[in-house]
This record gives structure tokens, C-alpha cells and sequence, in this order.
């Protein structure tokens, strides 16, 4: 069974590569690429997966995921330039790709395995275009 | 057992287009009995929304799966050029033979797209995943694409 929990943060910033010529950048991030940046207001969806204890009947206290998304992705990230303000984007280029699987890699430490456990994490940049971040149901292999 | 996460690419595209749902194997009774409103012999239309997934790993470099502007031309030259403010049963060629129902048009519009992928895209590290679309906002078909539709002829 899974739970879904939203929650909003207004940011800036700017997809560039500083090695790469304005034409270069201007082709792999388009307008995105504009020197003195620009902004968004970020939607993020967090959903957990789990079953219902037989005693609350909650997969997870709603409350606490409210609280983790609060001070790993809204109180960092919320009214700032990403670039400059949230590491690890002062290293690598805030696309939503990116912002997305770090809000996974930050939200992924605070659901220890045991409890409700992190499905998807979904990053809207704008109404048409957003990211998924999914659990692979399948194994890794060496080959892959 | 280890797991990693995916990452998949979704951007939403519109387009306007008339249609008329009416099967030539049925009566008009039929229709009318099957299709409703939709059998307006006059026609009638929709404000579409296409959603098209991608998924990848995104460029250690850039951190992006696909470049938008690569991706939104190609679904603008291979879909909505297509069906942009055209009349679906008469303009779209490939679909002539069927009924333009959302589930039709978004089987139509995954076979197009799968199909061209490997053509569009040949180095993107990157798979068509996934065809939405909405007819109105109360009505969506989704196609989840696989190796077998990848495969599979136009039928």
C-alpha cells in the first residue's frame, strides 16, 4: 500500500556547465541556461510504501513526514538559490533530475528499513515537467 | 540484494483536435447506443494532453536524462504536427482505420513513439517508458511501454 505526502518550495537557479561555451550550455539546458538564473515553485510528492499497523491502522505517522520533508527538502532548499545556498549544487547543475534524486538520497537515510519505506519521489519544476525517482523492483546485477 | 532508484522524465504537451466515434461494423443504432455524444455526425473535440515519460540514467555531467529541447521537438514533429488542430478520423492518416477513441489514439501515438525512438535518440542512454493521454481532464489512457510494443508491428 502506498501513502503520498506533498509539499511546496519557491527557488532559484541556473543550469550551466562553467566549462561550456554559452552555445553549448544554450543546447543541453536552453533558456534554463541564462547566466543570472531563475526560478521555480517546486512541487514534491514523497511516497511511502507499507501496510497499515493493525493498531493505529497508519502505514506512517503522517506528522513525522510532514516534519522530515520540513528539514530535509522545504527549510533548506525554500526562498533559496540552489546553485550558491544547497550543496551538493555548488558541484553539480540543479536540473530536476538532480534536485530530485537528492531530495531521494536525503529523505532515503530518514525511512530506515523496518518502517514505512520510501517508494517515489516525484519533483514537479512546473505542472509539465516533473521527475520520478522510483524503487527498482528488480535486483541489481553485476552486469547492469 | 541491493536496489537502486530510476529516474524517469515526464513533460506534458496539448493538442486540439476534433473526432467522431463511430464504428463502420455497427449499425447507426449501435452506434449511437455504444458512442453516445460521441456519435455526433458532425463531429466534436477535445483540448488533448499528451504525457510522455522517458527513463535513464541521468548524464553524470549535465544531470539531465534527455535534453528537453531534444525531446519536446521530436513529440512536436512525430505527435502533435500530426493532430494539432486537424480532424482525427480524416487527417490521421494511421489511424484511419480505426475508431479515434483516447484508448486508440494513445496506442497509436505509443507505437509511433516507441517505433522511433532508436531512430530519434540512438545514443541517449534512455527508453520511452510511458504514453498518457487525457481526452478531458476526467478521462486518461496510459500506455506502459515494454520490449514487446517495441517489437510489435502497426497493427
Amino acid at each position: 500500500m502506498y501513502i503520498t505526502r506533498k509539499a511546496e518550495f519557491s527557488a532559484s537557479h541556473v543550469c550551466r556547465l562553467a566549462a561550456w561555451s554559452d552555445e553549448e550550455n544554450r543546447r543541453a539546458f536552453g533558456e534554463a541556461s541564462h547566466l543570472h538564473g531563475h526560478g521555480h515553485n517546486y512541487v514534491v510528492e514523497v511516497t511511502l510504501e507499507g501496510e497499515p499497523d493493525p493498531v493505529t491502522g497508519m502505514i506512517v505517522d503522517l506528522k513525522r513526514v510532514k516534519q522530515l520533508l520540513e528539514e530535509e527538502v522545504v527549510e533548506p532548499m525554500d526562498h533559496r538559490f540552489l546553485n550558491i545556498e544547497v550543496p551538493p549544487f555548488d558541484r553539480i547543475v540543479p536540473t530536476t533530475e538532480n534536485v530530485a534524486r537528492e531530495i531521494w538520497d536525503r529523505l532515503e537515510r530518514r525511512f530506515p528499513p523496518g518502517s514505512a519505506r520510501l517508494h517515489r519521489v516525484r519533483l514537479y519544476e512546473t505542472s509539465d515537467c516533473y521527475v520520478d525517482i522510483v524503487r527498482d523492483s528488480l535486483p541489481q546485477t553485476e552486469a547492469s | 540484494m541491493t536496489f537502486s532508484p530510476v529516474s524517469r522524465l515526464t513533460r506534458r504537451y496539448r493538442f486540439s483536435a476534433s473526432h467522431r466515434l463511430h464504428s463502420p461494423a455497427l449499425t447507426d443504432v449501435e452506434n449511437r447506443a455504444i458512442y453516445g455524444k460521441c456519435n455526433n455526425p458532425f463531429g466534436h473535440g477535445h483540448d488533448y494532453l499528451l504525457e510522455v515519460t522517458i527513463a535513464g540514467t541521468p548524464d553524470p555531467l549535465t544531470g539531465l536524462i534527455l535534453p528537453r529541447h531534444d525531446l519536446d521537438q521530436w513529440v512536436e514533429r512525430r505527435v502533435l504536427k500530426l493532430f494539432d488542430h486537424r480532424d482525427i478520423n480524416t487527417d490521421v492518416a494511421g489511424l484511419s482505420a480505426r475508431v479515434p477513441t483516447t484508448e486508440n489514439i494513445a496506442l497509436f501515438v505509443a507505437r509511433l513513439l516507441a517505433e522511433d525512438w532508436p531512430r530519434a535518440f540512438p545514443a541517449a542512454p534512455a527508453r520511452l517508458a510511458r504514453v498518457h493521454i487525457l481526452e478531458t481532464d476526467r478521462n486518461g489512457f496510459e500506455v506502459l511501454i515494454n520490449e514487446t510494443l517495441h517489437r510489435q508491428p502497426h497493427a
